[in-house]
């Protein structure tokens, strides 16, 4: 019974996902689609929790869902009506070979994991019951993977501060 | 035991031929980066599912580290497309062809 749960949990979680990811793409408006990216995003720390990854669950929620998405529906908001850009552009033999390329992508995939799924996929180690926790993470953070953790640090900072400087008013713009 | 390793990468590799086919489709800058947002997940969600499969945290760590560049991505996307806006360039990707202001 509760596998029967866990998988239809699952199935709801991946359906949400692949057709608010397919909503993100095919959306006209810019806001719409910011609001089914929210919406896969959701789904997927669904499906994070169901791989008993709990703490990227909620880092995912609090951090991607909560805080990047506002900051996405703040800039669409601030631009208004001009986020509206042509649906697609190009040639039509572009969109085509855009078209083609996405689906051999699909199939290449798919390809790839058939021929592997035999053993490599099946054999699933014993997970110990503090697999995912925070406190797990926390201790690989700060002891194998210190250097990311610190180099994050810093990726950060470059960003907030490359942020701030394509934000500043240069005076070519009081100019025009 | 709920769905195995297989179903989460099939998931995942669905939802970053989706991703792909928004970048290389779209013509509004936000949308692309909405896009390039759902090809992260899908890489996360593959990190996940892998840490699952051997059962190491070093593939949760691995994705904790992409949301961490994905929002720093963001930043400076987010700032690129308003200083755009600022100057009234056209937000359309095709005709941003070229670097120089």
């Amino acid at each position: 019974m509760g596998n029967f749960i866990v998988w239809v949990i699952w199935l709801l979680a991946a359906g949400a996902c692949l057709s608010t990811g397919l909503a993100v793409v095919s959306l006209a408006n810019p806001f719409y689609s910011a609001l089914a990216l929210i919406g896969n995003l959701v789904s997927l720390a669904t499906l994070y929790l169901l791989a008993s990854a709990e703490f990227v669950a909620a880092a995912q929620v609090l951090v991607y869902a909560g805080a990047v998405m506002v900051m996405f529906l703040f800039v669409i908001a601030y631009l208004g009506g001009r986020a509206d850009a042509p649906w697609a552009g190009g040639p039509g033999w572009v969109r085509g070979a855009a078209l083609v390329a996405g689906g051999l992508l699909l199939v290449e995939v798919v390809l790839a994991l058939l021929l592997d799924a035999g053993d490599l996929l099946s054999n699933e180690a014993k997970l110990t019951s503090a697999f995912g926790s925070p406190a797990e993470i926390g201790q690989l953070f700060l002891t194998d993977h210190l250097l990311s953790f610190e180099i994050t640090s810093v990726v950060l900072l470059a960003a907030a501060v490359g942020g701030v400087v394509l934000g500043m008013r240069s005076s070519a713009e009081d100019d025009a | 035991m709920g769905p195995g390793v297989g179903w989460y990468l099939v998931v995942s590799g669905i939802l970053f031929s989706i991703g792909a086919t928004g970048v290389m489709l779209r013509r509004s800058p936000l949308i692309v980066l909405l896009s390039l947002e759902l090809m992260l997940n899908s890489a996360n969600l593959a990190f996940v599912a892998f840490s699952r499969l051997t059962g190491e945290g070093t593939g949760q760590i691995f994705a904790l580290s992409v949301m961490a560049v994905a929002a720093a991505e963001v930043c400076v996307g987010l700032g690129l497309i308003v200083a755009m806006a600022r100057r009234n360039l056209a937000l359309d990707v095709d005709r941003l062809s070229e670097l120089r202001g």
